[in-house]
């Protein structure tokens, strides 16, 4: 984790930069379809984002974010359609109700480890939309709800830029706050739960409220992705947020790596693309790559590939360096502090 | 009470088809600790090539047993070649490479079978027994019946064979076991099998009445976590009669509750296990570990 961050701001300010050019340009290069799918891989990267705040760096497994996602979409689909919300206006009311969904939900998972949270929270993703089918007067049941797709203020942007650039700097924000909140004392308590839940209790640091805090921060950003995917598609309906949607977000986040922050772009990247390009050789081939890929991941890659990429970055440079203090001194060698890489993700979590 | 028995045994049927599920979960709880989020789309799997073997003209006793031989090797297999590399990593990296399983089987079978949805033929009878007025359908009977067959010869041959001691022994402390001279990395691959086999049972009892399609096993999956949740993931006796509780539950629920009826069925399970957790989170018959830190 921490590793890029800690060590300097250039890295990060780079991938500020990175971030922005692909903000500014795609809209201009490709057509109709593609910013859609555009607007997709920023949305995925907000719920993957969340998802790793929960799993990556506090240690709490979720494999129910869909479910969130879900209540997400249905309050703004549930405004736009009977209140006649502007669409923007209910982004964070969408939000904060997945919050509060997850915030409570994680009261009773407080005393739920490991496998039992994965349980608990599989079971909520598969029953979701069973109850969006059920709550027919608020959700339009089996048929969801049909709503008017945004117009452009802006005259020289089609609808589907317009929509791109939107969704692009509310990520942009979240980005910015999750990266924040990361890196201040309570990103550090998330972590210290993270790794050794018995030593942080020791060294003062409130577990359940920090536990029940990450929840419900992860929950609000996969509400907010939602909620955006509502609008951007113009359309809800409860088999768009079958469980299979959580198992997604999961690809997502472990083909990143967990407990990285440039890591969801690329998970984001690969669920959106990965359908899209492998749904010609037949309809089952992305969801077997995706299922050999993590399990693939698991035995190469287990912090995804920023971290794989990180880690080989560092390695590399502490190769070189040795190698100029071989020359220099001709000495033994004593091991740089980049040999003793903090692992971080699925090895060290649980 | 008339209906009130007939929902009881339709109840029993359904829940020992959980049960067999919840039994194959618990079994690989037991051996490696891990749950097999993978279980229910290996049942499915295992369902398919029953499907197939009939369909190429096998009898159907004959596809059940030759099925469930494979199921057996299909899950050692696998828990030599794909579980063996992780298991001594993380819950988090187990999980996620049971999820990865779960994909797999699921959209595997899309391929080579497709998503549409197929029958699946019926070794019992269709004709109803009655019984002082009570309807009982020979299906039911049929599929609680060898349901229980299954878990019952299980049973046997943990209590009373030398290879199910050595099981139990490799579950319950795994270096003793180990310095005793028994084999514990081939008794996990073996526990992973006999799970597939239940699994597979499981499959095979429910395709004539859900219908076989890939996606089949995903709601089923929930009851049986519901099923060994309540039971207690420590003890395959206590998954058993979870499993059968929760079929009963289902089955009166739907029908006394009108507004739960069938269409909230998954929730009812999700409360079950979210209860369960929150206030017994051993289950009715699991005992509470002491953690050392």
């Amino acid at each position: 984790m921490g590793g890029i961050w800690q060590r300097a701001h250039v890295p990060s300010l780079a991938w500020l930069g990175v971030a922005l050019l692909l903000i500014i340009f795609p809209p201009w290069l490709a057509g109709g379809y593609r910013i859609f799918q555009f607007t997709f891989v920023v949305i995925y990267l907000i719920a993957i984002l969340g998802l790793n705040i929960v799993t990556g760096y506090n240690g709490q497994f979720s494999l129910g974010h869909g479910a969130f996602f879900a209540v997400g979409a249905y309050v703004t689909g549930a405004l736009m359609f009977h209140a006649g919300a502007p669409y923007w206006a209910t982004i964070p009311l969408a939000g904060l109700t997945a919050g509060v969904v997850g915030f409570l939900f994680a009261i009773p998972a407080l005393r739920l480890s490991g496998l039992y949270l994965a349980l608990a929270t599989l079971a909520l993703a598969i029953s979701v939309p069973q109850i969006l089918k059920k709550w027919e007067s608020v959700t339009g049941g089996v048929q969801g709800l049909v709503l008017t797709k945004p117009h452009s203020p802006i005259g020289a942007l089609t609808s589907d830029q317009w929509l791109f650039y939107f969704t692009a700097v509310v990520a942009l924000a979240l980005y910015i706050a999750a990266w924040v909140v990361l890196r201040s004392s309570v990103g550090r308590a998330f972590v210290a739960i993270r790794d050794n839940e018995v030593a942080a209790e020791a060294a003062g640091i409130p577990i359940a409220r920090f536990k029940t805090l990450a929840f419900g921060m992860s929950a609000f950003y996969a509400g907010v992705a939602g909620s955006l995917s509502a609008f951007v598609v113009a359309y809800v309906a409860p088999d768009s947020f079958d469980f299979l949607l959580s198992l997604n977000l999961v690809v997502g986040m472990v083909v990143g790596g967990t407990g990285t922050i440039v890591g969801p772009a690329l998970g984001a990247v690969f669920i959106e693309f990965l359908p899209s390009y492998s749904q010609d050789v037949s309809r089952a081939a992305p969801g077997v790559v995706e299922g050999v890929v993590l399990v693939l991941f698991m035995y190469l890659m287990p912090t995804g590939v920023a971290g794989f990429v990180a880690t080989a970055g560092r390695k590399a440079l502490s190769l070189v360096r040795r190698r100029t203090a071989d020359h220099a001194a001709a000495g033994p060698v004593t091991p740089t502090l980049a040999d003793q890489e903090p692992r971080a993700g699925p090895g060290e979590g649980g | 009470m008339r209906e009130f028995a007939q929902l009881l045994i339709a109840g029993l049927s359904t829940g020992a088809i959980y049960a067999s599920l919840a039994l194959a979960l618990v079994l690989i709880y037991q051996s490696t600790e891990v749950v097999n989020f993978a279980q229910g789309e290996m049942a499915m799997f295992s369902t398919f090539i029953a499907w197939e073997l009939i369909d190429k003209g096998m009898p159907f006793w004959a596809a059940f047993a030759l099925t469930l031989a494979l199921a057996f090797f299909g899950g050692v297999t696998i828990e030599r070649v794909i579980i063996r590399p992780v298991e001594k990593a993380s819950v988090l990296t187990i999980v996620i490479v049971t999820v990865g399983l779960l994909l797999i089987f699921n959209n595997l079978a899309g391929g080579i079978w497709g998503f549409q949805l197929k029958t699946f033929p019926s070794p019992f009878p269709s004709g109803t027994w009655q019984v002082s007025g009570v309807v009982i359908s020979q299906q039911s009977v049929g599929v609680f019946g060898v349901a229980l067959l299954v878990m019952a010869l299980l049973a046997v041959f943990f209590r009373f064979t030398a290879l199910g001691l050595a099981m139990r022994a490799t579950a319950m402390n795994r270096e003793p076991a180990e310095l005793m001279g028994i084999h514990t990395t081939w008794m996990l691959a073996l526990g992973w099998g006999l799970a597939a086999v239940v699994g597979a049972t499981a499959g095979v009892l429910v395709a004539p009445i859900v219908f076989l399609d890939p996606n089949m096993m995903q709601g089923l999956l929930l009851f049986a976590f519901a099923g060994a949740t309540l039971g207690g993931f420590e003890s395959p006796g206590g998954a058993v009669l979870g499993g059968l509780l929760v079929g009963v539950a289902q089955a009166m629920i739907g029908n006394y509750v009108s507004f739960i009826g069938t269409d909230l069925s998954l929730t009812v399970a999700m409360a079950i296990i979210v209860l369960v957790l929150v206030f017994k989170p051993t289950g009715l018959f699991g005992q509470a570990a002491a953690r050392r830190v």
